[in-house]
């Protein structure tokens, strides 16, 4: 680093800004690292890839910056939300260890790890100045990363389009599921299906309004007078409401209340849903401890 | 203030993810803790580069979001299929190669 070197200095803003996200990119790290719900962890990683962004801004690079909150918070974050949402919620650890002590290993030599990197890096560049990108931003930053990528790294760039392509290729192939000439339907068994016995074409009951009650709680009334448990939203009753919020409301049932809420068809949806994901006794084990018995892991799951 | 102060925070960022990568289990937050090492690689290219006074740092950190799109794609693909079968995103159940 020669003395005729252009010298950026840092401003007292940039400064500012460093030590106001830097802290907080290190705090959503370690949150994402730690928060149980697989959800969390999703929303802290936007939290530091934000803050990455403004640094990127912030050290003379708009276009990356941007790209980095347009590409990495807009697309790839939102994508990884789109599937936690198919897998399921349940998607939080285990607490078992397969290996004995791993986890303090882990936490030992991340430590030791960041202490080596961390003081070679400040011993190494602690006194170097930036030289800075104001030669190399003109006209403007688009216009020089321009100017390179499409010179000196034309060849990359064009390797990554068939990187992108093989990639959506890929993904498409492994989420294809190939079903077999036999048991394809053609449309006239799917429409005879439809309308066989046993099953009901027409649209489902909702849940109504009521005169004692307008929560979506109550269940819908089928032709006959008995509730129709398929009217109420599964999750709700188990999440955010109580037991007697839960409860079906009485609309004066001549079979009573709850005749048929709460039957066995009730169990047989939660293993038919929950139970593949959720109920499964060793990966949830010490996750959720359920609130009460009558809060099933189906609920929990979904 | 030095640009260094940026590397460190990189570093300290690349070493939470490694450590996520060792104590999770949920194969959806190993990717994630596999993008937060991106990204801090991500912030010590661009700063490289603005310390060296060239753009080349951060077209390097360009192709590197590009293949961490790309990466993206691919394994959480890989991640529906497994769930697919095995109902279950913990990378601890997928130990059919084990035996």
């Amino acid at each position: 680093m020669t003395a005729q070197l252009a010298v950026e200095a840092i401003s007292t803003g940039e400064a500012w800004v460093f030590w106001t996200l830097g802290p907080l990119a290190v705090l959503a790290a370690i949150g994402m690292v730690v928060a149980r719900n697989a959800v969390h962890s999703a929303l802290f990683l936007v939290l530091v890839m934000l803050c990455l962004g403004v640094f990127y801004v912030v050290q003379s690079g708009p276009f990356i910056g941007l790209a980095q909150i347009i590409v990495y918070t807009g697309a790839i974050m939102m994508l990884f939300l789109f599937v936690l949402m198919l897998v399921g919620r349940d998607a939080s650890d285990s607490l078992i260890e397969v290996l004995r002590g791993q986890r303090v290993a882990a936490i030992l030599l991340g430590i030791g790890f960041a202490g080596l990197v961390a003081t070679a890096f400040y011993r190494a560049l602690q006194d170097v100045p930036a030289q800075g990108l104001q030669t190399a931003n003109v006209p403007s930053n688009v216009h020089g990363i321009a100017a390179l990528m499409f010179t000196r790294y034309i060849f990359a760039f064009e390797v990554t389009s068939a990187l992108l392509i093989t990639a959506a290729t890929g993904a498409m192939i492994l989420a294809h599921i190939e079903r077999r000439r036999d048991q394809r339907q053609t449309q006239p068994e799917r429409m005879r299906s439809r309308f066989a016995p046993g099953n009901y074409p027409g649209p489902k009951a909702g849940p109504g309004v009521y005169a004692t009650s307008d929560s979506v709680a109550t269940p819908a009334r089928l032709p006959d007078g008995r509730h129709s448990e398929r009217s109420v939203p599964q999750i709700l009753p188990k999440r955010e409401l109580t037991e007697a919020e839960a409860a079906p409301k009485g609309t004066a049932s001549p079979f009573g209340r709850g005749a048929e809420y709460g039957g066995g068809s009730t169990v047989s949806r939660r293993s038919e849903y929950g139970g593949g994901a959720a109920g499964r006794p060793d990966d949830s084990a010490g996750n959720h401890v359920p609130a009460a018995p009558s809060v099933g892991q189906g609920g929990e799951g979904r | 203030m030095q640009p260094g102060y940026y590397i460190v925070l990189a570093a300290l960022l690349f070493t939470i993810g490694a450590v996520g990568v060792l104590i999770r289990r949920n194969a959806i937050v190993l990717f994630m803790c596999i993008e937060l090492m991106l990204n801090a690689s991500n912030l010590a290219l661009v700063t490289f580069g603005r310390i060296n006074g060239t753009l080349d740092g951060q077209i390097m950190a360009f192709f590197v979001m590009v293949v961490a799109a790309a990466e993206v794609v691919v394994g959480l693909a890989i991640i529906m299929s497994i769930f697919r079968t095995r109902r279950s995103a913990s990378v601890d159940d997928a130990n059919l190669l084990r035996y």
